[in-house]
């Protein structure tokens, strides 16, 4: 039973109230899209043990959806940030790459 | 005999005795009591039936490790089986009744499976899956079924009600004991707010039994001067009858509350879940001890060392005049020091060990008690109930030394720390080789939300006994650097097997689970068999599968597992530790989530008007809608027929509030719909509705509605009465996370707002006696719409119809939902108008062949094979499933497609049956080429209609299928279009 904070209200709120969403940061491939793209859009997800950045939605709360950086492993949260942003921000990074030094970045 | 005596008893209170009964024998305790309590003191030792070989079982120990001691309590809708007698309470009036047995407790129809042990060996049930074939159907199943099992399920429901709580803390203690309140005491002082938890009704845990000293006060000072402290601090929250249940991720603790257990029917909740936030958690849980692996220890009397002098200390119970003691280690004497205390006989001490020298084993000898050392029981004697033991060497095969009379056996093998707090969640323990025990590896604990230990084991449950140490690793809460040794106690001695050389025979009767009926041969012919993994074996052997979950047999049998596979115990590992530590009540589980406020119920503003109208209701979502509004005498079907025909001849008025309505505004608006759906609404003109359908990006349809250009720059869009949060998520989604920069805002309106069809020849002419707005055919067309007063009510009316009749459908606000509704009525009595259900309109709407979401889709279904490729842009660059709908198998030819169905015989079409086609496919089944996907008795047409999904349908019109219906009968039926009624819409074109 996760406690993630939403980056909107501030809330530090309970799984209960969060809606999952899956990987985060998904490049949209639409009309003239290769069916490789598309494919990879569409289904291809990161499963990694470890780093995994994700989306969230505070459904039961402020309603806005969120972004989350999390340990699939240990459940250690790295960080939650606004979902209006295409990569992770810097300094989030910098935390991860100190709480995991093996860990290789986004890819 | 065991019997209660004469004086003692640190927990009983003599003054208030209790009367209750165990299989309607009335019998006595007193306030205090556990039941087991009370059944040992009123010489109940035969208490139940294992399992498998339906054995005698009595008590082995005195708390939440008892495997034996269930029974079947209460009665009525407050029955409830397997209550564990030695954590139950003893109240007044209280009813017991032993288990899994037939006809009585005393004479056991099922012993005979004792006989037949050797072929019901490990792995039993797998073996009957196997071979031969039928067996397990026609000759096994029915016997396991009929022998299996421990009480027998409640037919009632639950009288009682449960609640919930949540709690907050910085630091949860889980264990009121030494460890844990010198802990709780010392968290407080740093100001922390702490938690409590104790799962029994008394704080100090062990320690006033086991004596000692404690910061120079005996155990009961000490105790009672700690809680005076804590008490008086507002940061601390004590908890009896509260077991920490589990710890799940980042400090969530779930802990049961039994309130109401003793006092059934009082009012108050029977227990209470408390769903805990805590920044760190102490586990401070104690320790089990274990049995010891002798033929025969599962006779009633043998008991546990500690659970024994527990029934002595607490309840004044004496489970026998002669008591031998066997053991590995030194605490098992405090056990025989208290019987001589008690004026009890303890004929012998059997020691496994060699030598025995320490504090404890001198005062024994100091009292006269005969100490006998490397000697081990051989075999105990006795059926229900010991009558002696034979003696042997522990080094040796069991050659008989000695027997010696008694009726009661104490065993001790060792503790164990209880570590499934802290394993939980992740924490690792490591085997302390020396004391043969797992315990809590504090370089791997488990791990909070920050990477950051979130649990600390002390005491006991970190493998910690000595009181000082104890006291001085709880006082900082963190962990001792190393482990001292228990003040004034000599090594012990690992001991898995008795005597260690012990042949077949005996291992056929040396119990692991005695719940289950596993013994040491079972896990050696497990290991035998291939089994390697512990939780394999586990599966194979059930070992620790019981209600009990191993807590007495697991380190036992992994020991033995080890040996068989040889190989360390480290490396054979534990199983899984899962929450919850003890069984908790479903009831306590599901807390007030049950009957009418199970989920929330949402009712449309006429709701109350429906129920009292003869409302025979649907679930819809979370709302409930009439299906049809019944008249006195009147079946559904005929119901459902009479709206219908009232409807196409005269009006009908429908409660459409639950459709969906949500607003979509802003600058951006009509690019963001024009992705949404797959037509243009960016084009719609004020004024205007459009049909329109929506998509999954993977191009799946997945909602239509009507669509609605309020103004310039805002759209009021119609969803599925069930997808309207869907869809408004679904569009808050694109809008946060895509399309962020669009200028957007959505708003759902679902409830803001009453809606009424009426629907009918009949149904402007109610709309002008309502008065006030324009409705006829030139100033509100088909597919229009207005605003303005009817019926004095601010409404917006839209002209569009789900039944191919001339309709309208007007939206009030929700506050005067109620007052139009009553006008409709008013206003439609001379017009012939009746109120209609959800079932008239979906036979309405399948009569017009109009899909409905749900029926003709199930997330597989595409529009273009519903035959809505009308509705899909051709100019727009992009739409939400687009890009996926352009994949080959989407533009296939060979795709099912929708068409209507007409039965030959004029029959109804069973719903959903499969359309067959020739042959056969590669698993021998029969292929198909369709199925249907609404179907419905047309009380129009006077027959049955249906709609279905066909390949290459619609250029088969014409053609007959096969449907198989139950029973090998065939309905065949003509492939036609889905229009049935009214093709050329002249109905609603008035």
């Amino acid at each position: 039973m996760l406690t993630l904070t939403c980056p909107c209200c501030g809330v530090a709120a309970e799984e209960t109230e969060l809606a999952p969403g899956g990987e985060a940061h998904l490049k949209r491939f639409g009309p003239g899209a290769s069916d490789e793209d598309f494919e990879t859009y569409m289904f291809a997800r990161k499963n990694p043990k470890g780093v995994h950045f994700e989306r969230w939605r505070h459904a039961y709360g402020c309603g806005k959806w969120f972004l989350a950086a999390r340990c699939t492993a240990t459940l250690e949260v790295f960080g939650t940030y606004p979902a209006q942003t295409t990569e992770p921000p810097a300094d989030l990074i910098a935390r991860i790459k100190t709480r995991r030094p093996d860990w290789e970045g986004c890819k | 005999m065991s019997t209660r005596l004469a004086t003692g008893g640190r927990l009983i209170d003599r003054t208030k005795p209790l009367n209750f009964t165990f299989n309607g024998k009335r019998l006595r305790g007193f306030a205090g009591d556990t039941l087991a309590s009370a059944l040992l003191g009123a010489n109940q030792m035969l208490l139940g039936r294992s399992f498998k070989y339906h054995r005698p079982r009595g008590l082995v120990g005195s708390g939440v490790e008892e495997p034996n001691a269930l029974v079947g309590l209460g009665r009525s809708g407050r029955f409830e089986p397997d209550q564990r007698t030695t954590t139950t309470e003893l109240f007044d009036g209280a009813e017991t009744v032993s288990q899994n047995h037939w006809p009585t407790l005393d004479l056991d129809i099922g012993v005979v499976n004792n006989w037949a042990y050797r072929f019901l060996p490990a792995g039993f049930y797998y073996k009957t899956f196997m071979f031969p074939r039928f067996a397990w159907k026609h000759l096994f199943e029915p016997i396991v079924r009929r022998s299996a099992g421990l009480g027998r399920a409640p037919s009632l429901r639950d009288e009682d009600r449960y609640e919930q709580a949540y709690g907050f803390c910085d630091v949860l203690v889980a264990g009121g004991g030494v460890a844990g309140l010198a802990a709780a005491l010392a968290a407080a002082r740093k100001g922390a707010r702490v938690i409590v938890l104790e799962q029994t009704a008394h704080w100090g845990g062990r320690a006033p039994v086991d004596g000692g000293t404690i910061d120079g006060q005996s155990p009961d000072d000490w105790i009672r001067n700690t809680l005076q402290t804590i008490e008086k601090m507002e940061n601390v929250t004590l908890r009896r009858r509260c077991m920490a249940a589990g710890l799940y991720d980042h400090g969530y603790v779930l802990g049961y509350e039994q309130i109401a257990d003793t006092t059934p029917g009082d009012g108050r909740p029977r227990h209470r879940l408390w769903r805990i936030r805590a920044a760190r958690v102490v586990t401070a849980t104690g320790a089990l001890e274990r049995p010891l692996a002798f033929a025969g220890n599962d006779v009633p009397g043998v008991m546990l060392a500690s659970g024994l002098r527990d029934y002595l200390v607490n309840w004044a119970v004496s489970p026998g005049d002669r008591t031998v003691i066997v053991t590995n280690n030194d605490d098992a004497y405090r056990t025989a020091l208290a019987l001589h205390e008690a004026g009890l006989v303890v004929p012998a001490i059997l020691d496994a060990r060699a030598s025995v020298t320490g504090a404890l084993p001198d005062a024994a000898r100091a009292l006269g008690i005969r100490v006998l050392e490397g000697r081990g029981i051989a075999k105990v004697h006795g059926g229900k109930r010991v009558t002696g033991v034979s003696v042997c060497a522990q080094a040796g095969e069991g050659s008989v030394l000695e027997d010696i009379a008694c009726d009661a056996v104490a065993m001790s093998g060792g503790w164990s720390p209880i570590v499934h707090l802290w394993s939980h969640c992740g924490g690792k323990l490591l085997w302390d080789a020396p004391r043969a025990m797992f315990r809590p590896d504090a370089a791997r604990p488990p791990t909070g939300a920050d990477g950051q230990p979130m649990a600390v084991a002390v005491g006991a449950a970190n493998g910690v006994f000595a009181l000082s140490a104890i006291l001085a690793e709880a006082k900082d809460t963190a962990p001792a650097p190393a482990i001292p040794a228990p003040d004034d106690e000599a090594p012990m001695a690992p001991v898995w097997v008795m005597p260690q050389g012990a042949p077949d025979a005996l291992r056929y009767k040396m119990w692991l689970d005695f719940q289950n009926d596993v013994k040491v041969s079972d896990v050696q012919l497990a290991a035998r068999e291939g089994y390697a993994s512990v939780e394999h074996t586990k599966r194979y052997t059930t070992l620790g599968m019981a209600t009990d979950q191993g807590k007495l047999s697991n380190i036992n049998g992994l020991a033995i597992l080890s040996d068989a596979l040889g190989q360390p115990i480290p490396a054979t590992g534990t199983t899984t530790f899962r929450p919850p530590y003890t069984p908790i009540s479903f009831g306590a589980i599901a807390g007030e989530a049950r009957g009418e406020i199970f989920q929330p119920l949402r009712r449309t503003p006429m709701h109350e008007w429906h129920a009292t109208h003869g409302a025979h209701w649907e679930p819809v979502g979370l709302w409930r809608r009439p299906y049809t509004y019944l008249r006195h005498g009147e079946g559904l079907h005929d119901s459902v027929r009479r709206e219908v025909r009232n409807t196409r001849a005269a009006v009908g008025l429908l409660d459409a509030s639950t459709l969906g309505k949500i607003v979509v505004k802003g600058p951006d608006a009509g690019k963001f719909l024009d992705m949404l759906y797959t037509n243009m609404m960016s084009t719609l003109p004020v004024g205007k509705c459009r049909y329109g359908l929506m998509c999954s990006e993977n191009g799946f349809l997945s909602d239509d509605g009507v669509v609605v250009r309020l103004s310039e720059d805002s759209w009021l869009c119609h969803t599925t009465s069930g997808g309207a949060d869907r869809i408004h998520g679904w569009m808050e989604d694109w809008l946060q996370c895509e399309w962020w920069d669009w200028k957007v805002h959505t708003v759902n309106l679902t409830e803001q707002f009453a809606q009424v069809a009426v629907v009918g020849p009949n149904a402007r002419k109610l709309l002008e006696k309502l008065g006030g707005m324009d409705v006829s055919a030139a100033a509100l067309p088909f597919m229009t719409f207005t605003e303005g007063v009817l019926a004095g009510i601010r409404a917006r009316v839209f002209r569009i119809s789900f039944s191919g009749e001339l309709s309208y459908e007007i939206a009030v606000p929700a506050s005067e939902g109620m007052a139009f509704w009553t006008a409709c009525l008013q206003a439609g009595e001379d017009l012939g108008l009746m109120p209609y259900g959800t079932e008239a309109l979906h036979i309405m709407r399948a009569e017009k062949g109009f899909i409905m979401i749900g029926d003709e889709t199930d997330g597989t279904v595409i529009p273009q094979d519903l035959g809505l490729g009308w509705a899909i842009s051709k100019k727009k660059a992009d739409y939400l499933g687009k890009r996926a709908q352009e994949r080959a198998h989407m533009a296939n030819p060979d795709r099912w497609q929708l068409v209507g169905l007409e039965t030959l015989d004029g029959s109804v079409l069973p719903d959903g049956v499969l359309a067959l086609a020739a042959g056969v496919n590669g698993n021998g089944q029969k292929n198909t080429q369709g199925r249907v996907t609404s179907t419905y008795f047309s009380p129009t047409l006077n027959k049955g209609i249906a709609m279905g999904l066909v390949r290459h349908g619609p250029q088969r019109m014409g053609e007959v299928l096969d449907f198989p219906t139950e029973g090998g009968k065939v309905v065949q039926a003509r492939i036609c279009d889905p229009v049935f009624y009214d093709k050329d819409g002249e109905k609603q074109n008035v």
